[in-house]
């Protein structure tokens, strides 16, 4: 039988609100039941104008993450039976609040796009694909799985002080790319998070770690970078091949 | 007012890779979506995307000829056959493309794309990525778009992302642009343009069990509809036979292509007790799988009574988790359930909407300087049943021709001038009717609507059909698009109004709703799947043919149009 939990939703309209404030709501819930599930059974019965992202509700879109007692997780994959019988849900940190649950991802999106977060080949590209071993495509698992939704960026002490932070998706994403072995810029992506508010201002926390939904690790990305730049500064000859 | 060459909506994988195509063509082009281009559901493709790659040793005499033939065998012959082979020929080269862009396919042992087998298909095809081939397609795009943004060496491109269009601009006939809504500022605003390019996607959540995201409303495929835009055959419906039972979350056709078998509650691989499917087994076509499975539940063989076991413990772990394992915390997330230790419950689910915008194999439809691809367009490629791997495949052949084929009507001008107060005044229609909306105060719940209209679908335009059924459906479908006119918001405010959002687009679920129960009802024959109990055969005599619905003053009325069989003779499906 539905069994009653309570949930503390974060809210703040800035049309007319001028501080925040949590509001209490019972929702039943029945096993199997996820934190989202919950949100929209509150926007549908008891108050339509919590705002909040959701999409696929299969933990692939990154729409949802939303720090849930104590953590930044995916609604949608967060089963409510795992959780405490009282809920509170707050929106992600280090961004400006749209409204409720919804905050301003610009920044993010920002700093992803300053790593250039895109292949850049050596060859150009011509006639069927290009071969990629194995192995290197292996360097790729989990680096790639990234669903952009910000646990990482959100969980991070740096990005709280330090606004130019490039933050552990965009760092992660630069190691993607470095490690591709289809990829030939690896000075280019070095030298766009080699500054002060690049990979040493990395206090290796292990918050981005432990939070990531899709275990993309940035922690350990971010760890590669710092690597690799230090490698070819005691050695101009290196190569990532070699790692 | 925000201008550009062409408007693009929806930023999956048909409208990015539109988007990039016109670019290219140094077209200057502003994409609108309502959600973050990552967030589209092209994200949630899992098991891959088809083409004659030759690249699996059992692939060798694999051909995009032989490729469109599986494809319209699998369409019961309702797909416009000279645009299947155009699909299947220039599909090799949008692959070879999106792994220049950088996506990090599966390898074979010589480091080529790796293939696997799917259903309805004579040689393993299907490229994949793991479990995640569209998440990877789509962020792959996704980075070429931004790369696009960035670059001075082109017209302009933009994304105007958290943006929803309310409303297509047609002018004389002529497609002008679109009004949408920021949505985290509540204003509207014109995007004016000389064309329109449509990728919204499909409309799964018309019906309650689907695999589609929240997003896939359906009003995507109504807002050209109410403008004039025919959709056609919207009857067909695809349901996957493998989603999650306890959610319908997909579980890939990929995990039958690995070898998983189907079980019954005697623990029986079933689908060799069927005549259709007792060769193919598991990788016969999913209308033909997912009717099978349905009459073991219902025969009372399914396990517990409501469901089917996805057994891939014989894989292996090591199979399982290269291979799939996206699927696998899906079952550990939404099933408690480990692939590798305990067979997945399943049951089918609605999936895809084989139907949509009415374009021709050029992406152009009726209305000039509007264009249509992907799953809310229907060329036709996949008639009457897609096969599995095909909708990917779709996105980017189709989103490339769009693009270019808008680029060029452009080029040449684009059409008549649309005035600014005819602009003005379609802005000031939208506004009063968002301004109605949120001051409406009556009785009835729209989220209360949804779920009936989900039931009322499940229930009438479910795998199996009948008369009956579909016109008690029809019946409910009209109750409740008479109490839509009497539900009350119960938010204000025009910041990030989700309530807003969502009931606006209900409208949209109801209409297309009547549209495919009244195609459904009409057609009086089985055909892929569309299975009908009280009309069991196919009906080449009478049903060959498209069905096309138009909007005209608020009712919805049917014709049809024929079928491209220009390439390959009907035959009775075999497999």
């Amino acid at each position: 039988m539905a069994e009653t939990k309570t949930f503390k939703v974060f809210r703040f309209n800035p049309q007319t609100d001028k501080k925040h404030r949590f509001d209490t709501f019972k929702v039943p819930c029945r096993p199997g039941m996820t934190v989202l599930q919950a949100l929209n059974y509150v926007q549908e019965n008891l108050d339509g104008s919590l705002a909040y992202r959701s999409s696929c509700r299969e933990g692939i879109c990154g729409s949802c993450a939303m720090h849930i007692n104590g953590k930044y997780r995916l609604a949608c994959e967060t089963q409510i039976s795992h959780l405490s019988a009282s809920i509170t849900i707050r929106p992600m940190a280090h961004m400006d609040i749209i409204r409720d649950l919804v905050v301003d991802m610009t920044p993010f999106f920002e700093k992803l796009k300053a790593i250039k977060p895109y292949l850049i080949p050596g060859d150009p590209d011509e006639g069927a694909e290009r071969i990629q071993t194995q192995d290197e495509r292996a360097y790729l698992d989990y680096i790639v799985d990234c669903i952009l939704c910000g646990a990482c960026y959100a969980s991070c002490a740096v990005n709280g002080y330090d606004d130019e932070y490039l933050g552990p998706a965009a760092l992660a994403k630069t190691n993607r790319f470095l490690m591709d072995s289809r990829d030939k810029a690896d000075e280019q992506r070095l030298a766009l998070v080699c500054d002060e508010h690049g990979v040493f201002r990395c206090h290796t926390l292990f918050n981005c770690q432990t939070v990531c939904p899709k275990n993309v690790d940035p922690t350990a990305n971010i760890a590669n970078l710092k690597r690799q730049i230090i490698a070819r500064q005691l050695n101009p000859g290196f190569s990532k091949k070699g790692i | 007012m925000i201008t550009s060459d062409v408007i693009v909506v929806g930023a999956g994988l048909a409208g990015l890779r539109a988007a990039l195509e016109l670019n290219r063509h140094n077209v200057k082009v502003a994409v609108v979506t309502k959600v973050h281009p990552a967030r589209s559901h092209s994200v949630a493709a899992q098991g891959g995307i088809n083409a004659a790659l030759r690249n699996h040793p059992r692939g060798k005499f694999d051909s995009p000829e032989l490729h469109a033939f599986d494809t319209i065998k699998g369409s019961d012959y309702l797909a416009d056959q000279k645009a299947v082979l155009k699909m299947t020929t220039e599909g090799i080269e949008r692959i070879y493309e999106l792994e220049h862009w950088g996506a990090p396919f599966s390898r074979t042992e010589d480091g080529r794309i790796a293939q696997r087998p799917f259903g309805g298909a004579g040689f393993p095809r299907t490229c994949y990525a793991t479990d995640k081939t569209g998440h990877v397609l789509l962020h792959t795009l996704y980075e070429q778009a931004l790369k696009f943004e960035a670059a001075s060496e082109r017209a302009d491109m933009q994304i105007f992302d958290e943006w929803f269009v309310t409303r297509l601009i047609v002018y004389k006939g002529t497609a002008k642009g679109v009004i949408a809504l920021n949505i985290n500022t509540g204003e509207l605003e014109i995007f004016a343009g000389q064309a329109v390019i449509w990728a919204t996607g499909g409309s799964g959540r018309v019906f309650g069990r689907t695999s589609n995201a929240y997003i896939n409303t359906g009003w995507g495929m109504c807002v050209p509809f109410y403008e004039g835009v025919p959709l056609k055959d919207m009857e067909f419906i695809q349901f996957h036979p493998t989603e999650l039972y306890t959610n319908n979350v997909l579980i890939t056709e990929g995990a039958r292509g690995e070898g998983g078998f189907l079980l019954n509650n005697r623990q029986e691989r079933f689908l060799a007790n069927y005549e259709d499917s007792a060769k193919a087994m598991e990788m016969a076509p999913r209308d033909i799988v997912a009717r099978n499975m349905q009459r073991e539940i219902l025969a009372g063989r399914g396990v517990e009574g409501k469901y089917i076991h996805l057994d891939l413990r014989h894989l292996g772990k090591k199979k399982i988790l290269e291979r799939l394992p996206s699927i696998r915390m899906h079952a550990i997330h939404f099933a408690g359930v480990d692939p590798i230790d305990q067979p997945i419950p399943v049951a089918p689910g609605q999936h895809y909407t084989m139907g949509g915008l009415d374009v021709n194999l050029n992406t152009e439809s009726k209305v000039k300087g509007f264009f249509a691809a992907g799953e809310c367009a229907c060329v036709s490629v996949h008639g009457s049943n897609r096969l599995g791997g095909n909708s990917l495949l779709e996105t980017v052949v189709f989103g490339k021709i769009a693009g270019e084929y808008a680029s060029a009507y452009f080029k040449e001008g684009g059409g008549t001038d649309v005035p600014v107060s005819f602009l003005n005044q379609i802005l000031k229609e939208e506004e009063d009717k968002i301004i109605r909306l949120l001051e409406s105060k009556g009785k009835e719940n729209h989220s209360a609507i949804k779920h009936e209209l989900g039931n009322a679908m499940d229930l009438g335009a479910g795998i199996f059909r009948e008369a009956r059924t579909m016109n008690v459906s029809l019946e409910k479908v009209k109750e409740l698009k008479e109490r839509y006119e009497h539900i009350g918001l119960n938010s204000s405010g025009r910041i990030a109004n989700f309530d807003l959002l969502w009931a606006i687009q209900l409208k949209g679920s109801l209409d297309l709703a009547e549209v495919i129960l009244r195609g459904a009802i009409n057609r009086q024959e089985s055909r892929g799947a569309q299975f009908r109990t009280d009309y069991p055969m196919r009906d080449d005599k009478n049903w060959m043919k498209h069905t096309v619905a138009k909007w005209k003053d608020g009712t919805i009325h049917l014709g049809y149009t024929s079928v491209d069989l220009s390439l390959y003779k009907a035959k009775k499906r075999h497999y």
